[in-house]
């Protein structure tokens, strides 16, 4: 039925929706909100999503097997705090850079670890490592900040390229999304991933080592969370232990939105992005209309909450509708 | 998988039966945390005497209060193989209807404090509940979002401002630190929710089917067990229970703001996890999630005692959970495999 649903079904696909409905918010937006069309703006807004847009790339994976990692921001707070003491301990900063990456690397393992060898509930787990995580990294940096890092640095990171509005930053981000893209959508990896996530033990009969699978997938997350780190503290010129909290909500929402299940097996990258850019265009949008940063967490809760619940409705819609289409012409 | 879940659910009714009685004490997952309790106590206790004076006590009991009403709430919706992340919000939310009630109506008794929370408390429970039941999206999934949205609303409402303790009438302050006979209202509350809700979880037919529920969700609906309605009813019963705790935490501490109960949920999934309630549902106590809450509080107090970095409690914490459900899963497997055993000899 779903084949047959053909173009006009696709049209009407969550990953279609959710982009046609950011072209509608960054249109009115740009029309209706006072300096949110500006140049200035843009560029905040593309530092605004960068982070959120890192971080969702793995975690998009890592959902379509059917997992979740809600660790991942107190994985960015600790590869922040220990970047700031290893450079105040006077680490050059071309060392520091990949070691954090390196870390965040390994506390993904951990995760990996207790999810794939032990076989415990990826969500118990990664509920228990963001309280570890987090923890650690108050017992690294306390509630102190570290700031002077090299100016280079930290003026790359906010800075756009020649004089125009697009962030230098941008551009590792684009083909880092590039390569998850084409891993996820055209590679047997790609196929491993939705398989695992359909029927994780069909998936194992037709020779896909899930375990094995999920477990790098956890080590890619914490590397790109420990990246994520290290650019946060550049371009705030801040390394603090709070940096990023709650970050994980954006991310798991902005997945969701973006029309990945919950339950594993489904989802594109690209609706995920488009997912990123409708939550962080919202959200900048709120706030350039004096919306209070904690009012806006309403929004970001609700649009979680519809992002799930409406792709049941969607479809147990079109169910009754087909079930009243068979009982009238019972003969198809 | 079921079947061991259910064995270590009644010890000493069913598997158990020709263990002896010192096993079964041995055996039961609460042993566990009461043996790190009472080390962790007697070493604080060597290293300063300070840790056992009345007041150090006093301080203890009054913060188990609030996270084990808290933690009774979320073991309940546990074991129905659900998770509510968004009870520190409601919490505030409740604190803070609360407080505002309490300082516009200087007038009012106490007892409708306690009402007005546990309502305020029943209406997120019942939104959390029935966006569960039907929109039959995950609890974690709907929980998150509501943590977010819930808080969302105490931040907007109270816009920046506080409620202060020289601003609540002295009957409700009186409430979160009298005692009877030595022992604080607060505790008392707390371990009359502990009784009742281990006695109907324990004894009654209601609370049995939640278990059925979390061992088995299909088995439980052909069993006839209405699945979607104590779903919903587990929720409200979390959400009610975060309301009071709301009104235990305004009248504790005087000061309500927007951020009151923030990261709880943190600390009340860890209590529950630690105490033996398992995060796939069908097993577990309350009073194992109480005595996780008393476990929990106590490290905190004991880091301060001990003059430890109070940043190490959060991550202690997590290590925690990490270990518990480390151990949980090592004990199902041992179970697993010694029925194994005894089945084929049968």
């Amino acid at each position: 039925m779903s084949e047959r649903g053909n173009r006009f079904g696709r049209l009407l696909s969550w990953d279609a929706a959710v982009v046609l409905v950011t072209v509608i918010v960054l249109v009115v937006a740009s029309g209706a909100v006072e300096n949110f069309g500006t140049s200035r703006n843009f560029t905040f807004l593309l530092l605004d999503l960068l982070p959120i847009a890192l971080v969702a790339l793995p975690m998009t994976f890592i959902i379509v097997t059917g997992e979740i990692d809600l660790s991942v921001a107190s994985t960015l707070g600790l590869t922040s705090a220990v970047m700031g003491s290893l450079w105040d301990a006077g680490l050059s900063i071309e060392t520091i850079i990949p070691l954090c990456v390196v870390l965040g690397a390994v506390l993904g393992a951990l995760n990996g670890f207790f999810v794939t060898v032990l076989k415990l509930p990826s969500l118990a787990v990664t509920i228990g490592t963001l309280a570890l995580y987090r923890g650690l990294a108050f017992v690294v940096l306390g509630d102190g900040a570290v700031a002077d890092f090299p100016r280079d640095y930290t003026s790359w990171v906010t800075g756009t390229i020649g004089d125009g509005p697009i962030p230098n930053v941008l551009i590792p981000l684009v083909v880092v999304a590039l390569i998850f893209g084409v891993v996820l959508h055209a590679t047997p990896i790609g196929r491993g991933v939705f398989a695992a996530g359909a029927g994780e033990q069909a998936a194992r009969f037709a020779g896909i080592r899930t375990g094995r699978l999920k477990f790098w997938l956890y080590v890619v997350s914490g590397a790109v969370a420990g990246l994520a780190g290290v650019l946060w503290t550049l371009r705030y010129s801040s390394a603090r232990a709070d940096n990023g909290f709650g970050l994980e909500l954006a991310v798991v929402a902005a997945v969701l939105l973006g029309g990945v299940s919950i339950f594993g097996g489904k989802g594109t990258l690209p609706g995920v992005l488009a997912g990123v850019v409708l939550l962080a265009s919202l959200q900048n949008a709120l706030r350039l209309q004096d919306v209070s940063n904690e009012a806006l967490n309403i929004v970001t809760g609700v649009l979680l909450i519809v992002s799930v619940l409406l792709p049941n409705i969607v479809s147990s819609a079109r169910d009754s509708v087909r079930r009243r289409r068979q009982a009238v012409s019972p003969e198809r | 998988m079921t079947a061991t879940k259910e064995a270590t659910v009644t010890p000493g009714r069913t598997v158990h039966e020709r263990r002896s009685w010192a096993a079964n004490v041995f055996k039961a997952r609460e042993s566990g945390i009461v043996l790190a309790l009472v080390v962790l106590v007697a070493f604080t206790a060597t290293q300063n005497s300070r840790f056992l004076s009345g007041q150090s006590i006093r301080d203890i009991l009054l913060g188990t209060a609030i996270l084990a009403v808290l933690a009774v709430g979320q073991a309940v919706v546990m074991i129905t193989r659900n998770i509510d992340l968004s009870v520190g919000s409601v919490l505030g939310l409740s604190a803070f209807a609360v407080g505002t009630l309490m300082k516009d109506n200087p007038g009012l008794p106490v007892i409708v404090a306690v009402l007005a929370g546990l309502a305020a408390g029943a209406v997120c429970g019942l939104l959390n509940g029935a966006l569960v039941r039907f929109g039959q999206v995950p609890a974690l999934v709907v929980t998150l979002g509501t943590l977010y949205a819930f808080r969302g609303v105490s931040y907007f409402w109270a816009g920046g401002q506080q409620i202060n303790a020289d601003k609540l009438p002295a009957s409700f302050l009186d409430f979160g630190t009298a005692s009877v006979l030595g022992v604080p209202w607060l505790v008392l509350i707390a371990l009359l929710v502990l009784v009742v809700a281990g006695i109907v979880l324990r004894s009654y037919p209601a609370g049995r089917e939640l278990y059925a529920m979390g061992s088995s969700p299909q088995a439980a609906q052909l069993a006839g067990i209405r699945v979607g309605r104590n779903t919903i009813a587990a929720f409200l019963v979390s959400g009610a229970l975060a309301g009071l705790a709301g009104v235990l935490f305004a009248a504790r501490f005087g000061t309500v703001d927007a951020a009151a109960g923030t990261g709880y949920e943190l600390n009340v999934v860890a209590a529950a996890v630690v105490g033996g309630v398992a995060v796939f549902g069908g097993s577990g106590s309350v009073w194992g999630a109480g005595l996780g809450a008393l476990l929990l509080t106590v490290i905190g107090s004991a880091l301060a005692v001990l003059d430890i970095n109070q940043f190490w409690q959060q991550a202690i914490v997590g290590a925690l959970i990490l270990l518990a459900i480390g151990a949980d899963r090592l004990v199902a497997v041992r179970v697993a495999k010694a029925l194994k055993k005894r089945d084929s000899h049968v």
